[in-house]
C-alpha cells in the first residue's frame, strides 16, 4: 500500500479533509469516495469534458488532476449548483426548457463550463458560446439545444 | 376541451436528475465489498496464444482473482447469434462468435485475454500490467478482398475461406432493363468503418444474493429483458432470479445492444463464484477495439436509365467488412440492400455482397445500420446520371419518387425483419418540396452561387433524399397503473438511452389518461418491474413500445370509465364522462370529479367483493407488435464553402424536411434529428477509424479520433410532414436514426458542386480536409 497524503478542501461549500494516495485521481475520488457521482468520466485524458468541475471558480478537468492538487482549494461539483432538487440554478432551468440534454452524460461539464463563463459574459451570443463550449463533446444533441439553453442561462442568470 | 399532451413540445420528466447530478449511471453503482476488474486485452489482431502466465498478478497484494480461458472451466462460451439467416434463396452464411475469453487463437486487437479482480481499478490495472501473453503473430488482413482472396491465412482455421456470408437478392430483371437502357452508369464505392462513441462507455456491475438466491446486474445495455433472460440460462438459472437494471445510459446508438458481450457474460458469474459484487467500467481506449463498430463496405454499382432520367435499374455488389465474429447476423448488409433503393421507383434490381471476415473489431448496428451505405450508392448514382442526361438533381430525383398511391409498396426482396421489403406509407413530394424552399434552392443557383463566385468564393449545395425502414417488431410491452396517490406508473422492458421516452411515454398515457405528464412515472429497463421486451434499436421505441403503452393506456381508461360509471351508480353512460386533470368527472361538471388516486383505492377495496370477471385497482398490461416495419423519409439539404486552398469547409445552412408519421414531441424529435446530423456529419467528415496494416486503431483516443464539437455542427433548420403509418394505432413511424443517415452523399454532392471542378467526383466517406485534397490533387494529375 502506497502512503497517503493528508489533503483538505472545500467541496460544494464544505470543508473537507482526506488522506489519498498520490497516484488518485480527483475524479475518482469525487465520485468513489464522496458519492458526488454527477461529475462523469467520458475519455480520461481531459478531452470530452465530462468531468469539469470547478476549482476556486474555475472550470478544470477532473480526470487529469489528482486528488493531492484539490489540497487547499474550492471545489464545487454539479450537486453544488442547485440550492436544492426543486429550486435549480437559473443555467439548469435553462437547459430544462431549451432542451439541452438527451442522455445527459455531457450535461454536468457543459453546465460547469458554462457558468463561470456566463457569469463572465452576459451579453454572450451564440458564436461565443460555440466557442466557449468547443472543449466540451456531446454525442446526442449536435449541440443545437445546448447553444439555446446557454443563451437562455444567459438572461436568467442575470435576470435575477 | 381536455389538455392535448400528445404532439406537444413538453420538457422532458428525466431532466432534473440529469441536471443536478442525482440521475443513477451503471458507474454510479458503488456497493459495499465491491472488487473492480481490469482486463489484459490482446495487443495483436491475429495470433496464437502461445502460454498466459499470470503468476506475478495473482500474487499482487489486493487481487482476489485473476481468470484466463482456461480459469473458466466448463463455464467457457462464445456469445450468442443475435439475428439468424433471413430466409433468402440460396443465403451463405458462416456463424462465428467471440469467445467470453480468448483460447489459443486472438482475432482482433482488444480480445480478452485474461480477468484480473481487485480491491480497486488501480490495483486491477497493476496486475493485469504483470501478466505475461507469449504470443505468437499471424499475418493481418484488414481489407476485406484481399482476406477473400487470400485461403493461406484464415481467420477461422476451420472455415475454407474467410467468407462469412454470401447473399444474392434479385427484383425483376437488371440485365433486361440494361440492355433497353440509354444510359449506364457503372462507379465504384467506398464506405468505410465509424463507431459510436457514447460520450458514456459500457459498464457493467453485478452482484449476487446467496441468501434470496437473487442476482442483480446493472448493465449499459439497449436490450435489458433479453440480457436478462440469457444471463439466467448461462448461469443455471431461472429468469426470475435476475434482475437485470439499465439505468440512465449515456447514449446508445446501437452498440450497446449485442448478445452479449464478453464482460456480460463474464461479470455476473464471476460475482457469483466470488459472492462479492464486481464492477467493470470500460475505458476510452478499450471502446474503441471492444465495443462494436459499423460500416466498411466496398460498392461496384450501376443504374440504367431512360433519357428521361427515369430508372429501369440497378445493379450493386458489395464487400462487407464484417470483423472478427459475426454474432449480429447479417443485418447491417441487408439494410443496406434494402435501403439503397430509397424513395424511389426501382422495377429491376440485383444486389449480391459479400462478407468477409478481417482481424478488425466486430461490427453490429450503429445509427443507420448499413443504411447509409445503400443511400450514398443510390444518391451519388443519381447525382452522376443527372450530370449526365443534363438534368437537374433535384428534378431527377422527384421524377422517380414513388408516387404516393402506390403504397404500400412491394419491393420484392427481404429486409432485416424477415419479411418482404415493403414501404407502409409515404409522399415524397412534399419533404422535396419543402426543402427546396427551406434551402432556397432556386434562388441559390439563380444569385447567390453566381455571386459568392465573383466574390472568388466556392459555394455548394447537396441535396439527397432517403427513406428509413424503422418500428420493426417483434414486439414490446408496457403496465400501466394508476397509484392511491394519483400519479400514474408505467413499466416497460424497452430501455432507454436518453431519447426522452420518460416524456414522450408519458405523453401517450397522458393523452388516454388526462393526466398531467410530470404525474406520470416511467420505469424502463428494470426487469423487476416488467420483465417482457426486445430492446431500444431499428428506431423502434415510438413506434412498438409506443403503440404498446398507448394500447394499456386504453385498456386503463376504459377501466376508469367503467369504475366511474359504477360509482355514479349507473347514472351515467361513458361518453358523458371526461378525464381531465387527473379526476374523472361528468362533462363540464367539476363538481362530480373524482380524483384517479381515490378511484384506485376504491378499485381495490377491503371489504366486498371485487365483481367476477373485473380485476383489483386500476392497471393494464398490453402489447403491440407490428407485421412489419413502418417506413420514414426524409430530405437534406445544405448548403456549404469549402477553401480550396485548405480544403476546410463551413457550412452555411442545413435543413432537414423529415416524415416520421404522428409526432409525439416535436421538441425531442428535433433533438434526434440534430443529434443524428451531428453523428452524420462526424462519419461524413470528421471521424475516420484509421487501421494500420496490422490492424491497429492509430487514433483510439479522443485526442486524435475527432468527434464535431459545437463549433462544427452548423445550426439546422428542421421542418416535417406527416404521412401516418397505417401499420400502428398512433400512426408513429421511427426518427431515431433519420438524422444519421443521408449526411455522406449530402456532403460528397456539396463539395462537388463547391469546388467545381469538372469531371470531379467524390465516391468515398469518410472524408477530410486532407483526403479533400488528395482526391483533388489526383484528379487535377489525371
Amino acid at each position: 500500500m502506497t502512503a497517503t497524503h493528508a489533503i483538505s478542501f472545500t467541496i460544494n461549500g464544505q470543508p473537507h479533509e482526506a488522506a489519498v494516495e498520490p497516484r488518485l485521481l480527483l475524479v475518482d475520488y469525487l465520485r468513489q469516495h464522496m458519492d458526488l457521482t454527477g461529475t462523469h468520466v467520458g475519455c480520461e485524458h481531459g478531452v470530452c469534458g465530462a468531468c469539469t468541475i470547478l476549482m476556486d471558480g474555475k472550470p478544470v478537468r477532473s480526470c487529469i488532476m489528482l486528488a493531492v492538487q484539490a489540497d487547499g482549494h474550492e471545489l464545487t461539483t454539479v450537486e453544488g449548483l442547485a440550492e436544492g432538487p426543486d429550486n435549480m440554478h437559473p443555467l439548469q432551468e435553462a437547459f430544462w426548457e431549451a432542451h439541452g440534454l438527451q442522455c445527459g452524460f455531457c450535461t454536468p461539464g457543459f453546465l460547469m463550463t458554462l457558468k463561470p463563463y456566463l457569469e463572465e459574459h452576459p451579453d454572450a451570443n451564440e458564436d461565443d458560446i460555440r466557442h466557449a463550449i468547443s472543449g466540451n463533446l456531446c454525442r446526442c444533441t449536435g449541440y443545437q439545444h445546448i447553444v439555446d439553453a446557454a443563451l437562455l442561462g444567459a438572461k436568467k442568470m442575470h435576470a435575477k | 376541451m381536455a389538455t392535448r399532451y400528445f404532439g406537444e413540445r413538453i420538457k422532458r420528466n428525466e431532466d432534473p436528475k440529469l441536471l443536478t447530478g442525482q440521475a443513477l449511471f451503471v458507474d454510479d453503482v458503488n456497493l459495499p465489498g465491491m472488487l473492480h476488474i481490469a482486463f489484459v486485452r490482446s495487443p495483436y489482431a491475429h495470433a496464437r496464444i502461445k502460454s498466459v502466465d499470470a503468476t506475478e498478478a495473482r500474487a499482487l497484494e489486493g487481487v482476489e482473482a485473476l481468470y484466463t480461458a482456461e480459469d473458466l472451466g466448463d463455464y467457457w462460451r462464445t456469445g450468442v447469434l443475435n439475428v439468424g439467416t433471413p430466409p433468402i434463396e440460396g443465403a451463405v452464411f458462416h456463424e462465428r462468435l467471440h469467445p467470453i475469453i480468448a483460447k489459443d487463437k486472438v482475432r482482433h486487437v482488444g480480445e480478452i485475454v485474461a480477468c484480473v479482480v481487485a480491491e480497486n481499478r488501480y490495483i486491477a490495472e497493476d496486475a493485469a500490467n504483470l501478466i505475461m501473453v507469449d504470443y505468437e503473430p499471424l499475418p493481418v488482413h484488414i481489407d476485406p478482398k484481399k482476406a477473400m482472396e487470400d485461403r493461406a491465412t484464415l481467420i477461422h482455421d476451420d472455415l475454407d475461406s474467410n467468407l462469412a456470408a454470401h447473399v444474392v437478392q434479385h427484383k425483376g430483371d437488371y440485365a433486361k432493363a440494361r440492355q433497353q437502357a440509354d444510359v449506364v452508369i457503372e462507379r465504384e464505392f467506398v464506405y468505410d468503418r465509424g463507431t459510436a462513441a457514447a460520450m458514456e462507455n459500457r459498464g457493467i456491475v453485478a452482484e449476487w444474493d446467496a441468501k434470496a438466491g437473487k442476482l442483480t446486474m446493472w448493465d449499459t445495455t439497449q436490450a435489458p429483458v433479453i440480457i436478462r433472460n440469457g444471463i439466467a440460462g448461462m448461469l443455471g438459472l431461472s429468469e426470475h432470479q435476475v434482475r437485470l437494471i439499465a439505468p440512465f445510459i449515456g447514449g446508445g446508438f446501437g452498440p450497446k445492444i449485442l448478445m452479449f458481450y464478453p464482460e456480460e457474460m463474464l461479470l455476473p458469474w464471476i460475482a457469483m463464484g466470488l459472492n462479492r459484487p464486481v464492477k467493470w467500467i470500460e475505458d476510452r481506449n478499450e471502446n474503441f477495439y471492444a465495443t462494436t463498430q459499423e460500416r466498411g463496405q466496398t460498392h461496384v454499382s450501376e443504374i440504367a436509365l431512360k433519357q428521361d432520367g427515369t430508372i429501369l435499374g440497378v445493379k450493386d455488389t458489395f464487400w462487407h467488412d464484417n470483423g472478427a465474429y459475426d454474432p449480429y447476423g447479417l443485418t447491417i448488409p441487408i439494410n443496406t440492400q434494402c435501403t439503397l433503393l430509397g424513395m424511389y421507383r426501382v422495377p429491376n434490381y440485383s444486389t449480391e455482397f459479400t462478407a468477409v471476415f478481417t482481424n478488425k473489431p466486430i461490427t453490429s448496428p450503429y445509427r443507420g445500420a448499413g443504411r447509409q451505405h445503400g443511400v450514398f450508392v443510390m444518391e451519388r448514382l443519381l447525382d452522376v446520371a443527372a450530370k449526365e442526361l443534363g438534368m437537374d438533381k433535384a428534378e431527377i430525383r422527384r421524377k422517380n419518387f414513388i408516387p404516393p398511391d402506390d403504397f404500400p409498396h412491394k419491393h420484392q426482396i427481404i429486409y432485416q425483419d424477415f419479411s418482404e421489403l415493403t414501404y407502409d406509407s409515404g409522399n415524397y413530394g412534399p419533404i422535396l418540396d419543402k426543402a427546396l424552399e427551406l434551402i432556397d434552392y432556386q434562388n441559390f443557383y439563380r444569385t447567390r452561387k453566381p455571386q459568392a463566385e465573383k466574390e472568388g468564393k466556392r459555394l455548394g449545395l447537396g441535396l439527397v433524399c432517403y427513406v428509413e425502414g424503422t418500428g420493426i417488431g417483434p414486439y414490446e410491452g408496457a403496465r400501466i397503473q394508476v397509484q392511491a396517490n394519483g400519479r400514474v406508473s408505467v413499466a416497460t422492458g424497452i430501455g432507454t438511452q436518453g431519447q426522452g421516452h420518460y416524456t414522450s411515454y408519458a405523453q401517450i398515457v397522458a393523452e388516454q389518461l388526462g393526466v398531467p405528464v410530470d404525474q406520470i412515472d416511467l420505469v424502463t429497463g428494470d426487469t423487476d418491474q416488467f420483465h417482457w421486451g426486445v430492446g431500444t434499436f431499428a428506431s423502434r421505441g415510438a413506434v412498438v413500445a409506443g403503440n404498446a403503452i398507448h394500447a394499456a393506456a386504453k385498456r386503463v381508461r376504459q377501466k376508469i370509465l367503467d369504475k366511474a360509471i359504477e360509482e355514479f351508480e349507473g347514472e351515467v353512460s361513458q361518453d358523458q364522462l371526461e378525464l381531465v386533470d387527473g379526476h374523472v368527472q361528468i362533462l363540464g361538471n367539476p363538481d362530480t370529479a373524482i380524483p384517479l388516486g381515490e378511484l384506485a383505492q376504491r378499485a381495490n377495496p377491503m371489504r366486498g367483493a371485487v365483481k367476477p370477471g373485473t380485476e383489483p385497482g386500476l392497471e393494464a398490461t398490453d402489447y403491440f407488435g407490428p407485421e412489419m416495419g413502418a417506413t420514414a423519409s426524409g430530405v437534406h439539404a445544405m448548403i456549404v464553402e469549402v477553401d480550396p486552398e485548405t480544403m476546410m469547409i463551413d457550412i452555411k445552412k442545413y435543413a432537414v424536411v423529415h416524415d416520421c408519421g404522428e409526432v409525439i414531441n416535436p421538441l425531442i424529435l428535433d433533438g434526434q434529428i440534430h443529434g443524428g446530423v451531428a453523428q452524420g456529419l462526424g462519419n461524413a467528415f470528421y471521424e475516420e477509424l484509421v487501421f494500420d496494416e496490422m490492424g491497429q486503431i492509430t487514433n483510439a483516443s479522443f485526442m486524435d479520433f475527432l468527434l464535431p464539437t459545437a463549433l462544427d455542427v452548423p445550426r439546422m433548420d428542421t421542418a416535417h410532414t406527416v404521412t401516418p403509418s397505417p401499420l400502428n394505432p398512433l400512426g408513429t413511424k421511427g426518427a431515431g436514426e433519420a438524422g444519421a443517415i443521408p449526411v455522406g452523399p449530402l456532403f460528397a454532392q456539396a463539395i462537388e458542386d463547391a469546388l467545381g471542378l469538372e469531371g470531379f467526383e467524390i465516391r468515398e466517406i469518410p472524408l477530410s480536409p486532407r483526403r479533400l485534397w488528395e482526391l483533388v490533387e489526383e484528379h487535377k494529375a489525371k
